[in-house]
This record gives C-alpha cells, structure tokens and sequence, in this order.
C-alpha cells in the first residue's frame, strides 16, 4: 500500500512543491545586521535551567470530544426527558412480569361460568386494558409487545449499523471495490425484499430469530450506501491526503480521519434506525411474514386490532398498541436527532 | 449528453438482465408445494409431476431462463400461473396500472404543492413556531408507522367529512382520503429536505452579498435561494415516481384501490412466477429510469453539474 502511495503522482508533486518552498525561504532570508543582533535579548541565547514541571507541561486543552457531545445533547431538557423515560420504560417491560397480579400474555381467562372472558373493556374485572378476543390479558400483552420489539429495533439497528458502517467504508474508500458494490447494490436493491424473506423464512423456521435475521439481511444495503456517498464527499479532501503523504495506513484514514468525521451523520442514521426496525416489523406482519401470535409484538397487536377497526367498542384494542408504539418510536427519533446536533462539533463551544 | 445518456441505457440495460436472471433463479428456489395449491396434499406423485411439466419448472434451470429472455425480447411477458390463471399478464396490468398512477400522481402533486412551501416557510420562520410545528408534524409521520396514522385518518377522517370510507372510481370525493394518505409520507419528506437545503443556502456568501446589495428580500430568495435549495430536490423526486407506480399497499388494500399496491408481495406469497417476473422487470425499468432522469433534470437546472466532465467519474 505504501508503496503504492510513493508512486501516487499527486502526493510527489505535493512533496516536490512543499521542499522547493522552503527551500527558497531559507535562501532568500536576509542575514540579521549588527545593530539588530544587539538589539536581541542575552537571556535567549543562555542556557535553561531544568525544571521539571515545566518539562511536563504541554499544549493541554481539556476539550474532550465525547464529553462535549454528552454534556450539549444532557443540556436540551427534552431528550433529558426522553433518555429518562425510555429508559424507565425499558425497565418496566422487564420488570412488569414480576410485578403482583399479573398474568402470562398467553393465558386465556375463563369466567366462573367457564366461559372466555373474551373483549372486556378497559378496566373492567382487573384487567387494566382490557381483554382481546381470545380472552388474553391486553395489558400483558402490550408490555410483553414492546419489549418483543424493542428487542428487534435494538438487534436489527445494531446489526444493520455494524454491517452497513464497515461495508460503506470499505465501499467509498477502496476505489478497486467501487464498481463491485456499486453492480451487487444495483442488483440486490431491485430484488424486492419480500423474495429474500420468503426465501429466509422457507429455510428456516418462522420465529424471532428468522425474523431478525431476514430484516438484517436485507437492512444493511441504504445504511451502506448512505456511509459510501459520505465517504465519497471527504474521502479526498485535503486532510485526507496530506495523512496519505504522510504515510498513514488505510486503517488509520479510515478509523482516525474518516469515521469521526462522519460521527454526527452515522449517529442520526442509527438513532432512526431503531424505529424503522419497529415499523418494519409492523409491516412484515402485515404481510403476514411477522411472528405468531404466540409471541406477541406491538405489530402483530396492531394488526390484530386493525380488523376490529369497524367496532367502535372494540378499538381500545388497536389504539392501545399504536399509542405506546408511536410513544416509543417518536422518542427514538427525537433523541436521535438532539444526538446528532450535539454530536456536531460546530454546534461544540 | 446524448453519448452519456445512451452509455447510460446500454448499462441500464446489463442491470435489467441481471437482475432478472437473479430473481429468476431465486424464484426457483421456491417450496415446490407452493406452486400447486391446497389439493397438493390429495395429488398423486404422477399428477404432480405432469402439473410440474406442465409450467416448464423440470427442465434445466438454463434451459427455462433462455426461454423466459426468448419470450421476453420478443415482447411477451407471458401468462399468470396462479393469480389468474391463463390470463396475459399485460391484460391483468393494463386496467391497474391507470388507478394507480393517477392517485400517487395526483398524491405526489399534493405533495410537493405544500411540502416544498411548507419547507420553504419553515426555514424562513428557522426556531419560532411555525418551524416548531412544522418539525413536529414531520417527526410524527417519519418516527409513527404509516400502517397506524393511514388507519386512524381513514377511521376519523371519513365520518368528519361525511365520505365513504372505500374507493370509488366514478366518486372523486372519495379519491381524497386516499391520496391525503398517500401525500403525508413525501409532505414531510419534501418539506424536512426543502428546510434543510433553503437553511444551508441562507447562510451562504453569495446571500449575505446579495443582501449587502440591498437585493430585496423576495427577490433574493425566488432568484437565488430557492434555485439553489431546489437543484438537489430534484434527486430525490425519481425515486418518490417509482413509489407512484408501485402504489401503497396498505392505502390501496384500506380503501380498496384496484390499483398495483401490494400486488408484488401477493403474486410472490402465491408463487406466480411469471407475475413475479414481470412486475420486477416493470419496477426495476422505472427505477432506473427514474434515476437517470433525475441525473439529467439536476445537469438541466444547475449548469454547475456535469455529468460527463471529470467530476462525474470519482
């Protein structure tokens, strides 16, 4: 690579053009005159004694990138609400099964009667949302919905960033790699998802984990377009290739100059991944490729609830989900954008 | 210009026989059990051999894809297996497709009537309330999911205003709901992108110049801002024109639109290959189309942008 680098015709004439310069600035410095040798201070030219403390002082500057980020995104009062909200929230879908006087989202009610407790309304015989029209416990069901989703928002954004960053990077900075990507982009993003996933969940069974395996298969194609287009812009700015002259390995362009570059963009990316993946799922449902009912999520709760739609009685039963799906992917997307403005360090002071 | 755009085409073509290839062979990777219905389960081994034989799927792999590129160039795009059976598949097309492209046209042109201003509006107004709102509103349609807000606008929206809650096509009152749903998604797209490129331009040296001047106002931003706001929109229309085409499958299967909306997902759940086959070939034509019309339109508003110079290389 380096060697490669040498030969780069643009970095020589670089080269060339930086020694010629300085070259002729020594040359063409005039000579001090007496009168101005005397005037210089004696002091500069005896010896320093040691000191010690003065030997470990250096250009210190206590800016710290990430703790600027932290501390600009902690001061917007509403993302300082959310973070805390959600979190709460997180906690409560892991906590709530433990909490006295629940019940399993599975477990069908029967009255005394031995009849199927089945459309209760909301609040009525303990159950706090209500029943559905199996005579589970809606409350239950909700809870246990979120933190399923929850679950695939964080792993499919996880995955989706992890494999969309590196391919992206390697995309836009690998030139011998641009025409490749750019075909296999061409042909994948023509194929219509619903093939693939079909196609994943043939082969395996249909579950959780098919599921959040078939959404990263094909979730990672616009993150890594998106970071390929970024990397394109600044990949041969200035700086760029003076660290290339310099001798900077491709490792380092890539992790030191080019991604934190791109911390901001990539954060804003992220932060919405994360309800994409939710309504992605909702989607997947709606086409019926979502999970059984066995195991509930806010997708299939709200499909579930859409066919009851027409029963003005019965719409507790869609508008439930949908209101705590939409609290939940609207404060992602909030504090994903409060992020990213923070993660800008122009907006740094 | 003319070279560019038919090196253009020529690659365009080579994509489209790829991508037709690939999906020829994924498809025939599809559950046997699939193409033959629910009477699968009561059919002899005989009988589903001769079904098999019948629709050309026991014959070598290659031997099937040169006779789908036969029938191809010679404008055939074949018959349905499964979603009509026997029925020419431009016939199926032909009615739905009109459906569809009038309401995503009509829904697009709502779209970027108040999308853009509302864009425009909000980086004029940058941090006071209309742009509050305006965020707000575009941070509710991108973060909620389209399946849950389409469902409530059809619920509440019909009896405030005293419509039909389904699609008729003699009924232009009923074409409204529809296509309100259908603009949402690309109002706040439109005006999120339209406020963002307006804010970036306001703060640019040619503006503050202009100002200096003593340009007026109006002028400056007709003649200069939103010029120049309004070049990288355009690269964000070709892909907003496929989604026309394709239709939405929850608004059509809402308000019951005869239209092209999910009729992709469905043809591929029923395993109709030869519907498959064609629809992605229709889809994957106006994508690429729409792409390159994009990259012309951006050269013909910004002189600037040269798509057969030196830049269009990196």
């Amino acid at each position: 690579m380096s060697l490669r680098l040498l030969r780069n015709g643009k970095a020589a004439r670089l080269g060339d053009a930086l020694s010629a310069e300085t070259e002729r600035q020594l040359a063409t410095a005039p000579d001090l005159t007496p009168e101005e040798a005397a005037a210089l201070d004696r002091d500069l030219f005896t010896f320093a004694e040691y000191d010690s403390e003065a030997a470990e002082r250096t250009g210190y500057s206590n800016y710290s990138y990430w703790r600027s980020t932290m501390q600009l995104f902690w001061k917007n009062r509403t993302a300082r609400f959310l973070v805390i909200f959600l979190g709460l929230l997180l906690l409560f879908t892991f906590v709530q099964p433990y909490l006295p006087g629940q019940y399993d989202p599975n477990l069908i009610h029967y009255d005394e009667n031995g009849l199927i407790m089945k459309n209760l309304k909301p609040g009525e015989s303990g159950f706090l949302f209500g029943t559905n029209k199996l005579g589970q416990d809606l409350w239950a069901r909700i809870w246990s919905g979120t933190r399923t989703s929850l679950f695939i928002g964080f792993v499919v954004a996880l995955s989706e960033c992890v494999i969309g960053i590196s391919v992206g990077v390697l995309w836009g900075y690998v030139r011998k790699l641009d025409k490749f990507f750019t075909e296999l982009y061409n042909i994948v993003d023509n194929v219509p998802r619903t093939i693939i996933l079909i196609l994943i969940s043939y082969i395996l069974r249909p579950s959780m984990s098919t599921l959040i395996l078939s959404m990263c298969f094909v979730g990672w194609l616009p993150m890594a377009r998106f970071i390929r287009n970024q990397i394109v812009i600044i990949r041969d700015r200035d700086y760029n290739l003076a660290s290339r002259c310099l001798g900077s390995s491709t490792r380092k362009i890539i992790f030191r100059n080019l991604l934190p570059y791109l911390v901001s963009v990539i954060m804003l990316r992220v932060a919405m991944a994360i309800p994409t993946a939710i309504s992605d799922e909702v989607f997947l449902t709606y086409i019926g490729l979502g999970l059984p009912l066995a195991t509930p999520s806010l997708g299939n709760l709200i499909i579930a609830g859409r066919v009851l739609m027409m029963t003005p009685s019965l719409r507790y039963q869609l508008i439930f989900p949908s209101v705590v799906l939409s609290i939940v992917t609207i404060s992602f997307y909030i504090i994903g954008s409060v992020f990213a403005d923070a993660a800008d360090p122009k907006n740094h002071v | 210009m003319l070279k560019y755009i038919c090196k253009r085409v020529l690659f365009a073509v080579g994509s489209l026989l790829i991508i037709t290839a690939t999906i020829f062979l994924l498809l025939r990777l599809m559950p046997v059990e699939g193409y033959l219905g629910a009477a699968y389960e009561k059919m002899s081994p005989e009988t589903v051999q001769i079904l098999l034989e019948e629709k050309g799927l026991l014959d070598p792999l290659h031997v099937q894809l040169a006779r789908f590129y036969d029938d191809l160039f010679h404008g055939d795009l074949g018959t349905s297996w499964i979603y009509r059976p026997n029925v020419k598949i431009t016939t199926i097309l032909a009615p739905k497709i009109p459906v569809s492209l009038t309401l995503g046209g009509l829904a697009m042109l709502l779209a970027l009537l108040l999308g853009l201003p509302l864009g425009v509006w909000m980086s004029l107004a940058k941090g006071k309330w209309p742009d509050k709102l305006g965020t707000g509103f575009i941070v509710f349609i991108n973060a909620v999911p389209a399946a849950v807000y389409y469902l409530f606008i059809q619920l509440y929206g019909s009896s405030a205003f005293h419509v039909s809650m389904l699609y008729k096509a003699g009924d232009v009152r009923t074409w409204i709901l529809p296509i309100v749903c259908m603009s949402l998604g690309n109002i706040a797209y439109f005006a999120m992108w339209m406020r963002r490129f307006m804010v970036d331009q306001l703060g640019a040296d040619y503006v503050k110049l202009a100002v200096a001047k003593g340009v007026p106002r109006g002028k400056i931003m007709s003649r200069h801002v939103f010029r120049n706001a309004f070049v990288p929109m355009i690269q964000l229309l070709p892909s907003s024109l496929l989604l026309t085409i394709m239709g939405s499958i929850y608004v059509e299967s809402l308000f019951s639109v005869p239209g092209m909306g999910g009729l992709l997902i469905d043809v591929i759940q029923r395993q109709d290959n030869t519907m498959v086959q064609a629809l992605v070939l229709i889809y994957a034509c106006v994508g690429i189309l729409g792409l390159l019309l994009g990259d012309i339109l951006m050269s013909v508003a910004d002189p600037r942008i040269s798509l057969t110079g030196k830049e269009g290389a990196r």
